[in-house]
């Protein structure tokens, strides 16, 4: 039945799916994981770089983690090739918005404006839709810290501590589990404080744990693994997306809650 | 011919503009409010040519209220002034200019302060504590020099555009009958009446 609607991205199959999108949210789910996590004073984005072979001359730019603006931070799961567009895409789009208004987008029309482009691909063209899933961490003045998540078809979701890529049902049940929310009622559109006990070590710490249940690997190490953080400095964003070095260091601090994973 | 000035102060500004139309000679109208309310704690008044005003204007109005509606947040004044500033910039080297001057005056609610925009017909743009456009700038940026502290409380600002009114009485050769006047702060904006000063 598959077979006579799957060609086609912008047709409902009887059932009333769109098979090609399935399918691109299908290939992300096998994509090097991207873990967020939003604490009250920043965001850690963590990113798992698959087979790497040691032959390959280590690239000097990120493979998995972008900045989109100077307040906006993204990983990426799924298709690097296409990822490079849309990126390309809403560092633009950040710019003429800065042009236009002389401030930083605020995060979420700069996640919208991303998730368009992709929904566009779901209707129009008989092209394949964008291979990509997105975690966007970013912050703006009128509702600070905010970390969204995107896929394929073009939705968007904020979330306090996200996955995606593969693993991520695990991830996201560890997520559940060990990230520490705040009690108090946090709501209403122009909440300033994320409703989060976390801190950045917390953040930093939990990002760490869940790696290593997740990915299938001996030991954890900065030749497979890319970290960023988003924070505040002196009032302003600032985007640190941290060396080899530096995630070893990270992974060494936190050792402790580093465990070989489960074969799973 | 208008009278199109405005003072700020650390909390509030006060925007003031007269209220006549003229065509040639002729007195079309003394009742106009040239001030365009943008959002709750943003506005904007215009002089210049007579249609290019109200076309602008309304352009601006339309699409800042579209951004508040799209992405439920207002711009903040430097923002706002920002945008407007680039608009009438392209609209300059287009076939269709503008002739407007425009003083943008807004509350900052994420920064907790009033702004003031000084924008002229050729888009340039500065952030001042008083402003004034047009003949009325020759009389009144003596006074406002003069009198003007950054402390200056919505009281003292008051009577400066009290002691404003009678300059241009004494020495302007144009006779402003009525003014606009609008306050804008924390609470959002409203209008004053001239015996309210």
């Amino acid at each position: 039945m598959a077979r006579r609607y799957d060609s086609r991205t912008t047709i409902f199959s009887p059932e009333g799916r769109l098979y090609q999108v399935e399918y691109a949210m299908e290939a992300i789910s096998h994509a090097g994981t991207v873990i967020g996590v939003l604490s009250k004073d920043g965001i850690v984005l963590a990113a798992e770089r698959q087979a790497t072979s040691n032959l390959l001359e280590q690239s000097v730019d990120n493979e998995k983690i972008y900045e989109m603006n100077e307040n906006v931070v993204a990983g990426v799961a799924g298709h690097a090739a296409d990822a490079n567009i849309l990126i390309n895409q809403s560092r633009i789009v950040a710019q003429r918005y800065l042009l236009k208004y002389d401030s930083p987008i605020p995060v979420e029309q700069l996640v919208r404006n991303l998730c368009d482009l992709k929904q566009g691909y779901t209707q129009h063209g008989g092209l394949r839709p964008f291979g990509v899933a997105f975690l966007c961490a970013g912050w703006d003045s009128a509702l600070g810290f905010q970390l969204y998540q995107s896929d394929p078809a073009g939705n968007y979701s904020s979330w306090k501590a996200t996955c995606i890529g593969e693993n991520n049902n695990n991830a996201q049940s560890i997520l559940k589990q060990e990230y520490k929310d705040d009690d108090k009622e946090e709501s209403g559109p122009n909440v300033k404080s994320v409703g989060s006990q976390m801190t950045m070590d917390d953040a930093l710490k939990l990002t760490c744990q869940v790696l290593s249940k997740t990915i299938d690997t001996a030991k954890l190490s900065s030749e497979k693994l890319e970290f960023a953080t988003l924070t505040l400095k002196s009032g302003k964003p600032c985007i640190h997306v941290y060396t080899s070095s530096e995630i070893d260091e990270v992974l060494k601090t936190y050792e402790s809650v580093i465990k070989p994973a489960d074969n799973q | 011919m208008d009278a199109q000035f405005a003072i700020s102060g650390r909390d509030f500004v006060i925007s003031v503009t007269d209220k006549g139309v003229a065509r040639s000679i002729v007195k079309m109208k003394h009742n106009e409010d040239k001030t365009w309310q943008l959002s709750s704690h943003t506005l904007m008044s215009v002089s210049g040519e007579a249609g290019d005003t109200a076309n602008f204007s309304e352009y601006i109005q339309g699409n800042v209220r579209l951004y508040s509606m799209r992405n439920s947040q207002d711009l903040s004044p430097s923002e706002l002034a920002n945008f407007i500033r680039g608009e009438l910039a392209a609209a300059l080297r287009s076939r269709s200019p503008s002739q407007v001057n425009l003083l943008v005056a807004g509350y900052d609610k994420g920064k907790d302060e009033a702004a003031l925009y000084w924008i002229d017909y050729l888009s340039a743009m500065a952030k001042v504590p008083f402003a004034a456009h047009g003949y009325c700038g020759y009389f009144l940026y003596s006074v406002m020099d003069r009198e003007y502290t950054p402390e200056i409380t919505l009281e003292e600002a008051k009577a400066l555009i009290k002691k404003c009114f009678e300059v241009l009485k004494t020495r302007f050769i144009v006779d402003f009958a009525n003014y606009t006047i609008k306050v804008v702060d924390r609470n959002g904006t409203h209008e004053i009446r001239q015996d309210e000063l």
